[in-house]
């Protein structure tokens, strides 16, 4: 299976997730923003990190990037196209998934493990997983996820919420919710559900030695769906 | 301008150094060459008042790969890995303006850590405040945290431990020590020295601005209550450039292109030009209409003196010129060929083809002043006899809850939280432990760091603070199961000027080279701070010592938190009941003479290195140091971060009760053991001669401190966690 990365000036999970696919067997590619043509890819993986500083809105510079324009072509044809944190942004930013991510709620960076839960399987991320409540690792500032009435009807009609903030037991309270996103939303897909926007880092969960394993699960079923 | 005197003296320089400038050169020095003196010659820049003191401390040791005098320390790790580090402080700026002070503090250090061709792999902190009650501590803890997380975050490198007290004596001069690790190949490294003849300078990085001119002088005077006119003399911070910077150079340093390599922090293309040419005894020569300016008409007087961040100034292979500026040009930076390396031993400036600027360097390196300050030797004071009745009224849950909800004490998540610790995937033991610990990327091996200090020991006897501290960075390294290797120690201070604030200082460096010769823990990089100072009123002494060990085996980590119920707690170290400079006597009895614990280097080896041995042949489960607050506050964060409780035993001692339980006596662990582990366990420490008792057994929920004291973890834990956030918001 082949995965590309893309590195984008500012970006630093980049070798994080190149670590984390190549582990779980995927023949990954590391992809220079400036690029215009993306590699063959099965996945391609917007990591997290600071593009462009975020001195713009976060994401807004790098959905600008050369490279987008392939990323977003790869994904309106039904390639799979995950963001990771300040690769979310950058998805909302490019317009591939809806809504918008303000500053955390009470104006904070927050790294620390969350607990979230899947709300829909029938999909190439999430298909099979025997497991619904997963403990996750964010690392933010602005991943306060937001939308309008009309927008949150629409995407919870298509059931395109990926994952809420709930606490270990699977429940999505307001106490669960670090940065006060709308409904405990920490990721959606678009209305095909190839291309997966969340905030919590799975590359940062791979090893027993980390804060937690959850994130070989998602990686090893992921690989496993795309097969 | 004409220069005098007294335009001297507004620079910070004293009427003898102008004197001494002028007798040097035999002619009066231009405004930019003062400027240049003025740069050179200050506190922060010259080491005049400690370079005598500084000699005496401990440098060398089989893993040392670099000592002090480089941009950082440097220490081998085996397998052909080295690990750059060193701590160093931004503390003026910081309280001028937290966010920008303590941002461009922690990119300066990363700087200082990649210009060796290391990729930083850690950051921690030491940070200091005054008093809660104060009103401006809330919001300089809060700008300094932004500040901090705000560089470190999103320059990608985990922030994995730090250190955060609060004292008055940082009312009006708060702290900010940053400490940056990174990874590189022993044969990989890049030095400052320059070497040979007619070699391109290149500036690289940011352009500069009017941002930070005379920094470094402020750095180097007390305050007073013009302070806010100062703002301007803080930097301005951009960590995407950084980020850009640090992959721009390490591509470059994959290749042969680079002599030497420089980074443009205090007192900017002033020293880092200087201190290369300096280093490789050759002259420079510069054309300052050739460097990027971020702004207009900027005279060579402001270009020379700039502190904008994010710049480097290398010294290339002739012929390489195109190649590195592919790879700058690729990371969107400037690059600008500025000047060459000369045989004249003088840096010539040039400005619109005239030469403006021409000072040999030796006249200011080697022949910048240096002191022999006068100080005052501190005297060992009288311990206090605490007298019975005092303790009678006391209850010893009031007492645990009020010393684990003290600001000093209590749990700092609400700072860490707010630094990624995580990024690069090999952070595996997180802040709040007794050293974070990363793995050193597809090895098993594993680098633990540590940052300490212990203000009010140092103040209350310099030299035992000063080994104190050195210990206490040796025992939290141990604990997670690290073999010590070296540190590096930022020496935060009031003014030279003052003999009491000079004796501390000599007194701290003799106690800190004591005990790094003793412990075989050398010092391998640092910073002075002197002047933390507002008008009359200096801060405690503050040396922060930041550790370095390595775990050969990182499955072999220890932490802190209980494991298993039923399993043994035991104590290694003696406890003799020394209260004197306690936490608890200073906040429960209201005690704040005396001496600090007395620190026996002995024990602390002996100690150390069976416990060390301990991990080694996996005989324990959990491990914490005992400090700040005494054997019931340890005994507290380990019952919180397992969330265990733990039945103790009833003290064998014949000390009271109080004495026994919140003593700060040197050299002591608390150890989890299985109970078929004892009789090993004992056997080595019977055999290493080490002092050891049994203290208690982990049990659920609670902890039961006598027949008639229980209190369950839940309360503990909020008594812990609830302070700093209930401050905050």
């Amino acid at each position: 299976m082949k995965s590309s990365v893309i590195t984008f000036p500012g970006s630093n999970c980049d070798r994080d997730m190149d670590v984390a696919l190549k582990k779980f067997g995927f023949n990954n590619k590391m992809v220079w923003h400036d690029d215009i043509e993306l590699p063959k890819s099965d996945l391609v993986v917007l990591p997290g990190g600071f593009s462009y500083g975020d001195y713009l809105r976060c994401g807004s510079m790098a959905s600008k990037s050369k490279i987008m324009q392939s990323v977003i072509n790869f994904a309106k044809s039904g390639g799979l196209v995950m963001g990771i944190c300040n690769g979310f942004q950058i998805l909302v930013e490019s317009g591939l998934v809806p809504g918008v991510l303000l500053r955390n709620k009470y104006l904070e960076f927050i790294c620390k493990n969350v607990f979230v839960k899947i709300n829909n399987k029938d999909n190439p991320y999430f298909k099979n997983l025997n497991k619904e409540v997963f403990e996750l690792h964010i690392a933010h500032n602005e991943g306060n996820y937001f939308c309008t009435r009309d927008q949150l009807k629409e995407i919870e009609d298509n059931n395109q919420i990926a994952i809420y903030y709930c606490n270990d037991n699977g429940e999505t309270k307001e106490i669960s919710n670090p940065n006060g996103s709308i409904n405990n939303i920490a990721g959606i897909f678009n209305k095909e559900k190839n291309v997966l926007g969340m905030m919590p880092h799975p590359e940062r969960m791979i090893d027993q030695s980390l804060s937690g394993e959850d994130g070989s699960i998602f990686f090893k079923n992921l690989i496993n769906n795309i097969k | 301008m004409l220069v005098n005197e007294k335009v001297a003296i507004e620079h910070g320089l004293k009427a003898e150094e102008y004197r001494k400038i002028c007798d040097l050169l035999k002619r009066v020095p231009n405004i930019t060459e003062l400027g240049i003196f003025s740069a050179m010659w200050n506190e922060h820049c010259s080491y005049k008042s400690s370079r005598l003191h500084l000699k005496k401390l401990h440098t060398k040791g089989k893993k040392v790969i670099q000592g002090p005098g480089e941009n950082a320390g440097v220490i081998d790790i085996e397998d052909g890995d080295a690990i750059v580090f060193k701590i160093e402080s931004h503390n003026h700026p910081s309280f001028i303006e937290p966010y920008q002070g303590a941002a461009t503090g922690v990119g300066g250090i990363m700087r200082d850590v990649f210009t060796m061709g290391a990729r930083p792999i850690a950051n921690l902190n030491s940070i200091h405040f005054g008093s809660p009650q104060n009103k401006k501590t809330k919001n300089l803890l809060r700008g300094v945290v932004h500040g901090i997380g705000g560089y470190g975050n999103c320059m990608g490198v985990p922030t994995i431990g730090g250190q955060t007290s609060f004292d008055s004596s940082y009312n009006g001069n708060i702290l900010v020590n940053a400490m940056t690790l990174g990874l590189v190949k022993k044969n990989k490294i890049f030095y400052s020295k320059a070497a040979g003849l007619n070699k391109p300078v290149i500036y690289v990085g940011s352009k500069t601005g009017r941002d930070g001119i005379h920094g470094a002088s402020m750095a180097s005077a007390n305050f007073d209550e013009k302070i806010e006119e100062k703002k301007p003399t803080v930097q301005v911070g951009d960590p995407f450039t950084e980020k850009l910077l640090l992959e721009a150079c390490l591509e470059l340093m994959s290749g042969d292109s680079i002599i030497a390599i420089q980074d443009m922090g205090a007192a900017g293309l002033t020293s880092s030009s200087i201190e290369m040419a300096s280093k490789g005894n050759l002259g420079i020569e510069i054309n300052l209409n050739k460097v990027p300016c971020r702004e207009t008409k900027m005279t060579p007087y402001e270009i020379m003196l700039s502190e904008s961040q994010e710049r480097m100034l290398i010294v290339l292979e002739n012929g390489k010129e195109d190649l590195a500026k592919k790879i700058f040009d690729k990371w969107n930076l400037d690059f600008a060929v500025i000047g060459k390396t000369t045989n004249s031993k003088n840096i010539e400036l040039f400005f619109n083809e005239k030469q403006i600027a021409n000072i040999p360097i030796n006249i200011l390196v080697e022949k910048s002043p240096m002191y022999d300050r006068k100080w005052k030797k501190s005297k060992l004071p009288k311990k206090n006899r605490f007298k019975k009745n005092i303790f009678s009224n006391l209850k010893i849950k009031d007492v645990l809850k009020k010393i684990i909800s003290n600001p000093n004490i209590c749990s700092k998540e609400w700072i860490w939280q707010q630094y990624d610790h995580t990024v690069m995937g090999d952070t595996i033991q997180k802040p709040g432990g007794d050293s974070g610990v990363i793995r050193v990327h597809g090895t098993d091996k594993a680098v633990a760091a540590t940052v300490d200090s212990s203000a009010v020991y140092c103040w209350a006897h310099p030299l035992t603070g000063g080994k104190q501290v050195v210990a206490e960075s040796w025992r939290n390294l141990i604990s997670v199961g690290a073999t010590p290797i070296a540190i590096t120690n930022c020496l935060n201070f009031g003014s030279p000027e003052n003999e009491d604030n000079m004796g501390e200082f000599v007194e701290c460096v003799e106690g800190i080279s004591e005990a790094s010769k003793y412990l075989n823990f050398p010092v391998v990089s640092g910073n002075v701070s002197f002047y933390n100072q507002t008008k009359e009123m200096g801060i405690k002494p503050t040396p922060s010592i930041g550790g370095v060990g390595l775990i050969k085996n990182y499955k072999k980590m220890m932490t802190m938190d209980f494991k298993d119920i039923d399993n043994l707690v035991l104590i290694i170290g003696k406890t003799e009941g020394h209260l004197d400079q306690s936490l608890f006597a200073r906040i429960i009895l209201d005690e704040k003479n005396g001496p600090p614990p007395e620190v026996n280097l002995f024990n602390e080896k002996n100690n150390g290195i069976s416990l060390l041995d301990l991990i080694e042949k996996d005989l324990i489960k959990s491990a914490h140091d005992i400090s700040l607050g005494g054997i019931l506050t340890a005994l507290t964060k380990m019952c919180i971060k397992g969330n265990k409780g733990i039945k103790l035993n009833k003290p064998k001692n014949l000390i009271n009760g109080f004495s026994y339980f919140f003593a700060e006596d040197q050299g002591r662990y608390i150890i989890e053991i299985e109970p078929k582990k004892l009789k090993e366990v004992n056997k080595i420490l019977d055999k290493n001669s080490v002092h050891h008792e049994e203290i208690g057994v982990i049990i659920k929920n609670d902890m039961i401190i006598d027949e008639k004291t229980k209190v369950t973890i839940d309360e503990l834990k909020s008594y812990n966690t609830n302070w700093l956030r209930n401050f905050m918001n």
